[in-house]
């Protein structure tokens, strides 16, 4: 249900390895809690941002909410498609619904965080 | 509806003037406009029928029952409308109290804010209350103020303020405005603060942790005089959210509690003009610690004369003269007329009408939390959304049976909320069509529920698209 090569936040991030780089986002369960997103404020490309730092911000017509770093590391990149396009988030959460990309991630962070099926069941836990 | 541009027709007027009987003079042309402005064109009685019915499209408390949660829509009773038009208050110059000369001019209305600051002081237990904060959230930022100025005079150095995740949205945003990093605090199962999570968050750093009694799940903090006994050891403040003070009037007092500082909405408690621009007035109080910093000048009434003073240590102005007035009016009147007696059961009645509402409706939507609601409850629309009809949809179709909706996706601890204020202004006829109203749409959720989707269908408009006006905002049309 969720994509193996992710790792999880219990705020419902996800962080996946992209060859160095590593892409966060937002997962299906939370921009499907979220509803139709409608915009979406990302970090300053460039800036350094520690585990749990508030990194980003969505809007939907229900609820604003922060997104944060799932680990350390310098912003290299951000997903400005989502400004014109903020309904990429529900579309497409883990492909062109991301948010941005980080640089010099620590591994071991990363090792703390959940994997899909850990997550699958924090969600399921959480749900009802 | 057409638009008044669409009534519009060349040389329609709706004033005559004579003749011109004196030289026609011209502007310079660097003042005249390059194009005539485009104004509509249309006479008297076109601008009175568009205006009326526009006015007959308004959906208000005078004309529907209103229970959005979290927001106590009561009944604004119209004595108070009458006692604000009294031309002594409203055709008052609000320069004549700044002007000591003139001031003998205008010691009915200093007294009117003497007398209603002390008489909202006796109702939370404060020790002074200003009336110039024009707004709820205004009173927060201004009661965060007062708590920075309160650590700034003290030498402390405090930039931290809990917020629980029960709060209002608008709690952490005035922390945050007033300069404070926000820390929020979470809620027990039960839907109360968790002592061990205040008491985990709690350091040097802390300067105040903001509480809303009865909180946002319409529940009761228990531990109140704890958590202010914890922050008042580290010397932090405890701040009330007045927000739901309709629930314990007469009955507790955010002073007794052990809360410093707190704002009062009066157009939530007290009876005065609430949405559509209200004004709002969001008076704060505070307790001994933070007296000196209120806002100024203040009324003060010495041998039966009324005179301004600014406090010593005075955070400044935080809004023109004294606040909206002329809502402190209607308020002082809603005041009087009630009394004591009258507030107290104003809450109970409150109280009770959200328990009789919360009663009928808990065999048929799933309740937030088990038990203990005051003045409000809450229910979450999880399992009729399994089924594919949200919150939302249930929201929309109340407004076919002539009901407003309650509050929806808040609070945000809830899935699928539906928050109910029914308020002590309404009897038992109209919460019993409201609840029979809520029980008929639950059932249309399992029998048709496509039928919800289209709701509403009676209104002067259908179901707006939320989510294109949210993404696409153009004012500029």
């Amino acid at each position: 249900m969720f994509p193996a090569e992710c790792r999880f936040t219990k705020d419902h991030e996800w962080i996946r390895d992209d060859g160095g780089q590593h892409t966060v986002g937002i997962t299906a369960f939370a921009a499907e809690q979220l509803g139709d997103v409608t915009y979406v404020e990302l970090p300053e490309p460039g800036s350094r941002l520690s585990a749990g730092d508030t990194a980003a911000s969505v809007e939907s017509v229900k609820a604003a909410s922060d997104v944060y770093a799932p680990a350390g590391g310098e912003v290299c990149e951000v997903n400005e498609a989502l400004d014109g396009k903020p309904e990429l988030v529900n579309q497409d959460p883990y492909g062109e619904g991301w948010f941005f990309k980080l640089s010099d991630v620590d591994a071991d962070e990363l090792e703390q965080l959940m994997d899909a099926a850990a997550y699958e069941q924090f969600v399921g836990e959480h749900s009802e | 509806m057409q638009l008044i541009f669409e009534k519009s027709r060349p040389g329609r007027r709706a004033a005559q003037f004579d003749a011109l009987d004196v030289p026609e003079a011209s502007l310079p042309p660097a003042l005249c406009r390059a194009e005539p402005a485009e104004l509509p064109e249309v006479s008297e009685l076109d601008v009175v029928r568009h205006f009326t019915q526009l006015s007959q499209q308004n959906f208000g408390v005078d004309s529907n029952f209103y229970p959005l949660g979290s927001c106590t829509m009561k009944y604004n009773p119209k004595l108070a409308e009458a006692v604000a038009a009294y031309p002594g208050f409203s055709e008052l110059h609000p320069h004549l109290s700044t002007c000591p000369a003139f001031r003998g001019l205008c010691q009915g209305a200093l007294e009117l804010v003497y007398e209603t600051e002390q008489a909202l002081a006796e109702i939370a237990g404060m020790r002074k209350v200003s009336l110039q904060p024009i707004a709820g959230a205004h009173g927060e930022l201004t009661g965060a103020l007062l708590m920075a100025a309160y650590h700034r005079d003290k030498g402390n150095a405090k930039d931290t303020m809990l917020v629980p995740d029960s709060a209002h949205g608008t709690n952490p945003a005035s922390a945050a405005i007033a300069g404070f990093k926000v820390v929020q605090v979470a809620s027990a199962a039960d839907g109360t603060i968790r002592l061990d999570a205040v008491k985990e968050a709690l350091n040097e750093s802390v300067a105040g942790l903001m509480l809303t009694c009865p909180n946002t799940h319409g529940l009761f903090e228990p531990r109140v005089r704890e958590i202010a006994d914890l922050l008042h050891e580290s010397d932090a403040l405890l701040y009330y959210d007045g927000a739901n003070l309709n629930a314990i009037m007469g009955h507790a007092r955010p002073g007794d509690l052990g809360f410093d500082v707190m704002h009062f909405n009066l157009h939530k408690t007290f009876g005065t003009p609430h949405g559509m621009g209200g004004p709002g007035s969001g008076p704060v109080g505070v307790g001994e610690r933070l007296e000196a910093f209120l806002p100024g000048p203040r009324v003060v009434c010495e041998g039966g004369r009324y005179d301004l003073e600014t406090p010593a240590k005075s955070i400044g102005k935080v809004a023109a003269f004294f606040g909206n007035f002329l809502i402190a009016v209607r308020a002082c009147a809603y005041i009087r007329h009630l009394g004591g007696p009258g507030l107290k059961e104003a809450s109970e009645n409150a109280v009770l009408n959200a328990n009789y509402v919360f009663a009928r409706l808990k065999g048929t939507y799933q309740p937030a939390f088990e038990s203990g609601f005051m003045h409000e409850c809450v229910f979450s629309a999880a399992p009729q959304a399994k089924a594919g009809v949200r919150a939302l949809d249930i929201a929309k179709a109340l407004l076919d049976y002539g009901l407003h909706a309650p509050t929806v996706y808040f609070p945000l601890t809830v899935r699928e909320s539906l928050m109910i204020e029914p308020t002590e202004t309404e009897s038992k006829d109209t919460l019993d069509a409201f609840c029979d109203a809520m029980i008929e749409i639950a059932g249309k959720a399992e029998s048709d529920p496509d039928s919800l989707h289209a709701a509403p269908r009676t209104m002067p408009v259908g179901r707006l698209d939320e989510v294109r006006a949210a993404r696409q905002l153009d004012c500029s049309c």
